[in-house]
């Protein structure tokens, strides 16, 4: 168990040095300097005096360095269009709210899609299995923003019952936690209504009622446990889903998260705060699969720690 | 032998299954008593409807595509094919107990084998933990696994296949059932487990006196542990009688069919064993006469639209063929002397 | 029961046909076919994009506007037998743009998955076949990989390569195909390991026909399967980045854009310049989607319930 910890947690640390070293050679194969805007360029000195701030005159492997360095002491620097920010305060300021938001939909997407997914299943090719189904399939085709869209047009404009937009109370959280969950409620569902039906049909399954068990039992006790464990294994994709997904929704809803910042990142060309919300989020998803791994291996008695499922 | 009294009486059998543009009768008019103490096997090819047969006794027919058709399945003046499912559940598990061919995939791999044995003592007899605890652990004795205190805490993937198995049948007998149903138990173990689980079945049958049906392809099995046998040919019981009946005295075709493609030792090696030629016929759309008949060496004009009635052998032994018929037995007298008999 | 004596005769058999298959066997394909054809809402899926595909070719054409022509005097106005979905801000006509959006969101969506299957079919397959020291290397990469969150490393690409059609398609082809290479390397290490194909190879079958023969035949229906399904995920992509200002630039239009546009107009009442292209970018994924389940159900009928 220990050994698969420590193994684990080196194989996290070396993907997350592979992703800032590929994140930092690619922002810094973008041709120009980040301080020329539309074609004009700046005074020279107020150039070379920027570049001196940002280690720009540096060579670019000492550059690489110095970021590491930074890193290492969970520094993230400076923030490229206005000096006066870092990307460590953006940070602070924007992920509380995109963590509140993003813990919301996350939280209700697993109660939901598995409740769904499960009720589907045991009404299988019944109407409730249809129904479910078919939210599933629309889930996944719609887009969050038309969703969001929707929920704007009418919970907030036509029949007024929440704030349009903007952050603060409980009722700021429900829309757009709402459109950032549709999506993963689908994937959810779909997931745990094949993997319910599939352990539905399992020998063990039927050893349980052979013992006269009740069905409430052999659900909950036997089968459901055992259809949701997989969907253990989604949650590190999930959660990047709804993070990034958050993008579009904290600019629909006007919502002051990581959004916000990366989208002014974005239209600023603000090369320190992209690559700081790249590492800091990739961090975070990293870290979050490693604990999901570890975690499925707590609760799997099946998985010996040989970092390969057991066939015997 | 002395006279047992009767345990289970199934009368006239029917199961369908539904399938794509039709019906598949997969048990087709079953009859056969157990008594106390006695241990019954059913025989037959794959697709012959022994397995159907018993999971019908345990109503275990997954209910969204097969049915019991028609018949009584009588036990302890109960008739369980039409029982209410919530009375059935306080049935099975503890007056009438399963077990299936492969233990790996019939327990739970996520769930402790001492809860797996435990719940059931739970459920049927409402006693605390503590007190199924200790039942769990006698069981585990009595099936012959060591340390069982330790391996109640223990998961599947942790035992070896005949301990698996040893598992099942202890989970089967925890509630100390009057019907033990063993479905192919020992299929897919090695022969030398197999023989060990057999003397289990036999040790386990002196101590509790309950009765077994044991369902088979396996005449080896059979011999080492069956009083009678019930051979079924495409979901119907061909032939049936004590076991030395049908080993010495086979009267319906099939039954010899597959005591001869059985290797034996005592058999001269020079004669090759014989397969029983053909498959069995589509129960898409069963035949009108004897199913066995395509298949059959001695078959006669009158097996292709006519079913065979039962016939005495003689007092428990009992077969269903048109060869039982005088006149048959007439043409065979007057063209060949019969073989096999 | 009377039965008539002249019946005990031995039975006159039909030249020994015991061993007879009685019911027709299909092959693979007829058999997909077939449960393909009787999925209704697949084949509802497979009608919808045909239209589409249609409609993004002829439909800019009939509608007799030009997609980038602005007008001042005709600008947000309603739909009308002038303009179908009526216009936007510009006064462009919105039915024209939203075909022309089609166009440009169904090739992101097909040369996407396109690419996506060469890489992901080559890569995954390499890895599978040889299996070993190469496969062990060739799949860490791609578990790094995978454990990127894949829209923020497109947004760096395309931060990167600047916005446009052609960096759009290389963005997300360099992160898709990862899930493809996945799959197939399963199926092709699951395959090469099977008991036929093992069989096969002791006949002494060469590499290639057990390819030919056995590897493709087994993973083409997953393939075709995951290409129907990577196409909405693609054009998806493509209106979420267009949503955050990294699509096609003005004046080409792709339903992202066009939504994004359009959101303003949830308070100013001009819907039909949200609602349309937002219904289409819906419609199409619904559709490829349920094809896509439909045409996994058809080649693997054992994961139908």
């Amino acid at each position: 168990m220990l050994s698969f910890v420590i193994r684990r947690f080196i194989s996290m640390i070396v993907t997350l040095w592979l992703i800032i070293t590929l994140t930092f050679f690619l922002m810094h194969a973008v041709p120009g300097s980040p301080f020329e805007k539309d074609g004009k360029g700046l005074n020279e000195a107020v150039a070379a005096n920027l570049n001196a701030y940002y280690n720009l005159d540096k060579p670019l492997i000492v550059q690489y360095g110095l970021y590491l360095k930074q890193l290492v002491q969970f520094d993230l620097g400076p923030s490229i269009a206005n000096s006066s920010d870092t990307v460590n305060k953006m940070i602070a300021r924007g992920f509380p709210v995109s963590f509140q938001l993003g813990i919301v939909s996350v939280l209700f997407a697993i109660v939901t899609g598995i409740a769904l997914g499960v009720v589907a299943a045991l009404r299988h090719n019944r109407l409730i299995d249809y129904i479910a189904m078919i939210i599933a399939v629309v889930g996944i085709s719609i887009p969050s923003f038309v969703v969001a869209s929707l929920l704007i047009k009418y919970l907030a404009v036509e029949w007024k019952l929440l704030p349009t937009a903007t952050w603060g109370t409980w009722q700021h959280v429900i829309m757009p936690a709402l459109a950032l969950a549709f999506g993963p409620i689908a994937i959810i569902a779909r997931l745990t209504r094949t993997n319910m039906l599939e352990v539905l049909t399992q020998e063990y399954i039927e050893t349980a009622r052979a013992k006269g068990l009740s069905p409430a039992t052999i659900v909950i006790k036997h089968a459901l446990r055992n259809a949701v464990l997989p969907v253990v294994t989604l949650l590190g994709a999930l959660i990047a889903n709804v993070l990034t997904g958050s993008f579009v929704i904290e600019k629909i809803f006007a919502i002051p998260g990581m959004g916000k910042y990366f989208v002014a990142g974005i239209n600023n060309r603000d090369y320190s705060v992209i690559m700081g919300t790249t590492v800091f989020y990739s961090a975070l998803l990293i870290f979050m699969m490693f604990v999901v791994d570890v975690l499925y291996g707590i609760i799997d008695p099946r998985i010996k720690f040989h970092g390969k499922e057991s066939k015997g | 032998m002395e006279q047992r009294e009767t345990l289970l009486e199934v009368s006239g059998l029917k199961v369908t299954f539904r399938a794509h543009g039709g019906e598949i009768s997969a048990v087709r008019d079953v009859n056969f008593s157990l008594k106390k103490g006695e241990t019954l096997a059913i025989v037959g090819e794959s697709g012959c409807g022994k397995s159907v047969t018993a999971k019908s006794i345990m109503r275990l027919v997954p209910e969204h595509i097969g049915k019991i058709a028609g018949g009584s399945i009588l036990f302890k003046g109960k008739d369980l094919a039409k029982l209410p499912e919530k009375e059935m559940q306080g049935i099975r598990g503890s007056e009438i107990s399963m077990i299936f061919q492969d233990a790996m995939t019939s327990l739970n791999p996520t769930i402790t084998i001492g809860e797996q044995i435990m719940e059931g003592i739970i459920r049927h007899q409402k006693v605390p933990r503590s007190e199924a605890k200790r039942q769990a652990i006698e069981i585990l004795q009595l099936v012959g696994i060591a340390n069982p205190e330790s391996r109640l805490k223990q998961y599947l993937h942790q035992f070896s296949g005949g301990m698996r198995q040893r598992i099942m049948i202890a989970i089967a007998l925890v509630c100390n059932p009057s019907i033990l149903i063993a479905d192919e138990p020992t299929t897919a173990l090695d022969v030398t487990i197999q023989a060990q689980i057999i003397d289990l079945f036999k040790s386990i049958q002196q101590k509790t006196g309950v009765s077994i049906i044991i369902i088979t392809h396996d005449l080896g099995v059979v011999a080492k542990i069956a009083d009678r046998v019930n051979v079924m040919y495409a979901g119907k019981v061909v032939e049936s009688g004590p076991v030395s009946d049908i080993f010495y005295n086979p009267q319906h075709p099939y039954t010899k069919g597959l005591l001869a493609s059985m290797p034996r030792l005592d058999a001269d090696r020079n004669i090759p064993l014989s397969p029983i030629p053909g498959t069995p016929p589509d129960l898409f759309s069963p035949p009108l006469g004897c199913a066995f008949a395509e298949r059959c060496n001695h078959a006669l004009e009158v097996c292709r639209n006519y079913q065979p009635e039962e016939t005495k052998v003689h007092n428990a032994h009992a077969v269903s063929c048109w060869l039982q018929d005088p006149r048959a037995k007439k043409l065979l007298a007057s063209t060949q002397a019969p073989t096999g008999t | 029961m009377i039965v008539s004596d002249d019946l005990f005769i031995p039975m006159r058999k039909d030249s020994s046909n015991a061993e007879a298959i009685v019911r027709p066997q299909l092959t693979y394909w007829q058999g997909a076919w077939i449960r393909l054809r009787g999925n209704k809402l697949a084949l509802m899926g497979l009608v919808i994009i045909i239209l589409l595909v249609g409609m993004a070719i002829v439909g800019p054409m009939i509608s007799g506007h030009d997609y980038a022509k602005q007008s001042i005097i005709s600008k947000n106005k309603a739909p009308s037998d002038a303009n179908w979905f009526g216009t936007d801000e510009f006064g462009r006509d919105v039915f024209t743009r939203v075909w022309y959006g089609a166009r440009i969101s169904l090739f992101v969506g097909l040369m996407a998955a396109l690419i996506d299957f060469f890489i992901g079919v080559l890569y995954g397959g390499i890895a599978g076949y040889l299996g070993g020291r190469v496969d062990n290397m060739m799949m860490r990469f791609v578990d790094i990989l995978y454990g990127l969150p894949y829209l923020l490393v497109v947004i760096l690409l395309m931060v990167v390569m600047g916005p446009g059609l052609m960096t759009i398609i290389v963005a997300l082809s360099a992160t898709g195909w990862i899930g493809m290479a996945r799959t197939i390397r399963g199926q092709v290490l699951q395959m090469k390991n099977s008991e036929y194909v093992l069989a096969a190879k002791t006949m002494g079958a060469k590499p290639f026909y057990i390819i030919r023969k056995h590897l493709l035949p087994n993973t083409i229906g997953i393939i075709i399967v995951y290409v129907t399904l990577s196409v909405p995920s693609a054009i998806f992509s493509e209106a979420f980045l267009s949503f955050l200002g990294l699509g096609v630039q003005a004046p080409q239009a792709s339903w992202g854009v066009m939504a994004n546009d359009g959101l303003s107009t949830l308070l100013s009442g001009h819907w039909w310049r949200l609602f349309f292209p937002a219904f289409f970018i819906s419609l199409t994924m619904l559709a490829f989607n349920v094809l896509g389940d439909g045409l996994r159900d058809a080649f693997d009928p054992k994961s139908r319930r």
